[in-house]
């Protein structure tokens, strides 16, 4: 479950003061804000390019170019579908359908109840274990109509908590 | 207390791995491992006793009990019960190389990683000197692994006869082929091994710093990865005036492409640069620089440990050594298969993989990641080698092999392929830029029936246009797909507007 704190330019500038000794630290920053916010907000860019001597142009330039950076904060939960052709070798066409019919989003969309933000990726690295999802993190594979059903279910569901022993579980 | 080894790779956890472990604490001594790559058997995991280790998978949380029951410590329990991990016939067939102490050792453990000759290799570096060591590696045949096949030991000669005030080793962990996850499997179940062989290659060229960028996509090989490093730092083991850090990425696909990574390490959109200059004249920040592929560099100990001669001697052709090869999508056994380069599609996808998971006849496979040809069952006699699949207008990538049964729509697959190039093309060269995007477009007019003919024949020229105009493989090798979906299964393409409408 994702618990991100809102937006502060206070700590916006903490954050990046951690990471701005690096070399090459424009994407530790990204990924540090990321981390805390649970987005780059737009507020940032300045501090980030100022951070940087860079023009705030050429950072917002780098933010866009990633997919990896949203401009909102997530849902509660953060679910990550492959797409790619290993899994969808498997399914995972269908398996997408079925999520965003079920979750009532598109791509990079959240859920009405804010449950769950739902983003597509291109390859886990779980290719032989497809169709394959990360849950806030968590690997999840071999997803079917089932899976799916008992995945959202425990997502946007009250109990959360049976996130784990529904997910934990070898598929039938 | 019986010493039960449960991985803990991503591909094990994804099935359950985690609730088996739970299932087992206080019975037994648990050992998280990495995978041995047999991931239709996984959760799968080894029970110690004194004749070695038995295997059992794959094993479900609610299996536990009635095992226990049955005497799974003693290995006595039938049930799911493989035996000899090594004799099952997928590991047996596999010579196992790079990919040696994966799935056996705790990859946390630098003691489990010495007890199975770890470190060797970099003590043998340090003996033979840094000439000696860039010598080995020449010799050994080893070429890139991430796809591009470039010998290892010129780019680490060029380097180190390159002057710089400083040098850098940059690992390419930014795997993001489809159908592959031998660099994940690594960090996750051997991280030592890419560090000792970062380190060789630091002490070979003369480099004070090592980066290795991870995708944003790989946490749990990350976070293994990151506490390995700190193991080895704090032991000392990574030597004088060398260190490493690890940089994630952020799920963009070109950021794979060397130059386009240096620019990302540099901080900056992962636009890929002109070459030359060639990165080990000019590569991170100006400085001679060596970008290796993750599989590369952990091949590398194993080679000075136990000599060129061995290594050099495996394989076919100018494809020398070892291979791991990734079984994927549609496939009854999937996992890693490490073996010398020579085997057959065929062998792979028919007889060690054993068809397809659905059953259902293999009608296409993807060899080499998004950028690679799709082969049809007629060109399964082709062996795993650099030369043949170029040979057949196909390429190896790093080792993904992606099989689809016979429901796929290969003119979908082709448009997936334009459609993928459109939305990670870096922009910097207008024939990826636009032609994926028009690309694309001409697809979509086929799969609606319309003017079929003439704009298959806009396709081809398109893809001519964008195979010798691109900048890198990205541009360049998207028309590998698309063509071979279009040679090899035209009956796909031939809609007509009435079959488009249903």
């Amino acid at each position: 479950m994702s618990a991100h704190e809102p937006w502060s330019a206070e700590r916006a500038s903490t954050v990046i003061a951690s990471q701005v000794g690096l070399e090459g630290a424009a994407l530790p920053i990204l990924h540090e804000l990321q981390r805390v916010f649970g987005c780059v907000p737009l507020d940032a860019e300045p501090m980030v390019a100022s951070a940087l001597n860079l023009s705030r142009a050429e950072i917002h330039g780098i933010v866009t170019f990633y997919h990896e950076f949203r401009r909102n904060p997530p849902g509660r939960h953060v679910l990550r579908v492959c797409r790619a052709e290993a899994c969808q070798a498997v399914g995972a066409d269908a398996v997408c359908d079925r999520l965003r019919a079920a979750l009532g989003c598109d791509w990079h969309g959240t859920s009405p109840d804010g449950a769950v933000t739902l983003e597509p990726v291109f390859c886990l690295g779980l290719c032989a274990s497809g169709p394959a999802a990360l849950v806030d993190g968590a690997p999840v594979g071999r997803l079917d109509a089932a899976r799916v059903d008992a995945l959202v279910g425990a997502l946007v569901g009250a109990l959360v908590g049976a996130l784990a022993g529904t997910l934990a579980g070898a598929p039938a | 207390m019986t010493r039960v080894f449960v991985p803990r790779d991503a591909a094990a956890l994804a099935v359950g791995a985690d609730a088996v472990a739970a299932a087992l604490a206080g019975h037994a001594e648990i050992v998280r491992t990495g995978s041995r790559g047999l991931f239709w058997l996984e959760p799968m995991i080894e029970v110690e006793t004194p004749a070695g280790r038995i295997a059992y998978g794959p094993v479900a949380a609610a299996d536990v009990p009635g095992l226990l029951a049955d005497g799974l410590l003693d290995a006595t329990a039938q049930h799911l019960r493989l035996g000899v991990p090594g004799q099952i016939p997928f590991l047996a067939r596999q010579t196992r190389v790079t990919f040696a102490r994966c799935g056996i050792v705790d990859p946390l453990s630098l003691d489990d990683c010495r007890a199975h000759g770890g470190f060797q290799g970099l003590d043998r570096a340090r003996a033979l000197g840094p000439a000696g060591t860039v010598a080995e590696v020449l010799a050994s045949g080893l070429r890139g692994r991430g796809g591009a096949g470039f010998p290892t030991g010129i780019k680490w000669k060029t380097a180190a006869e390159a002057a710089g005030a400083r040098k850098y080793i940059v690992c390419n962990a930014d795997e993001g082929d489809s159908g592959t996850f031998a660099d994940r499997m690594l960090m996750e179940g051997d991280p030592f091994a890419l560090i000792e062989g970062m380190a060789i290659a630091a002490f070979a060229i003369g480099a004070s710093k090592g980066y290795v960028y991870t995708r944003s996509e790989y946490p749990h090989a990350i976070a293994t990865f990151d506490q390995a490093l700190a193991i080895a730092r704090a032991a000392g083991v990574l030597g004088p005036g060398f260190d490493i850090e690890q940089r994630t990425g952020a799920g963009a696909y070109v950021c794979g492409e060397e130059t386009s990574l240096l620019e990302s390490l540099e901080g900056r959109r992962g636009q890929v640069r002109a070459k030359p200059p060639l990165p080990a004249h000019k590569g991170l920040f100006g400085m001679p620089t060596v970008v290796n592929n993750l599989v590369t560099l952990a091949t590398v100990p194993a080679i000075l440990r136990d000599g060129a001669a061995g290594y050099q001697a495996l394989g076919m052709g100018r494809s020398r050594g070892t291979m791991p090869i990734q079984l994927a999508g549609n496939i009854r056994f999937g996992g890693l298969f490490e073996a010398g380069f020579g085997v057959t599609l065929g062998e792979l996808v028919n007889d060690i993989g054993g068809g397809t998971r659905s059953g259902r006849p293999a009608r296409a496979v993807q060899v080499g990641g998004p950028l690679g040809a799709y082969f049809p069952p007629s060109h399964f006699d082709t062996p795993f080698d650099y030369e043949a699949f170029a040979a057949r207008d196909g390429l190896i990538g790093h080792g993904g092999v992606v099989v689809f049964d016979d429901t796929v729509d290969m003119a979908r697959m082709a448009r997936f392929a334009m459609e993928f190039c459109a939305a990670e093309s870096c922009g910097k060269c207008t024939p990826c830029r636009i032609g994926s995007v028009r690309g694309t477009e001409t697809v979509d007019k086929i799969l609606h029936g319309q003017d079929v003919d003439k704009n298959l024949t806009l396709l081809r020229d398109l893809c001519h246009t964008m195979k010798f105009g691109s900048l890198c493989a990205l541009g360049g090798f998207i028309p590998y797909p698309v063509l071979s979906a279009m040679n090899f299964f035209p009956e796909d393409f031939q809609r007509t507007p009435a079959l488009a409408a249903e």
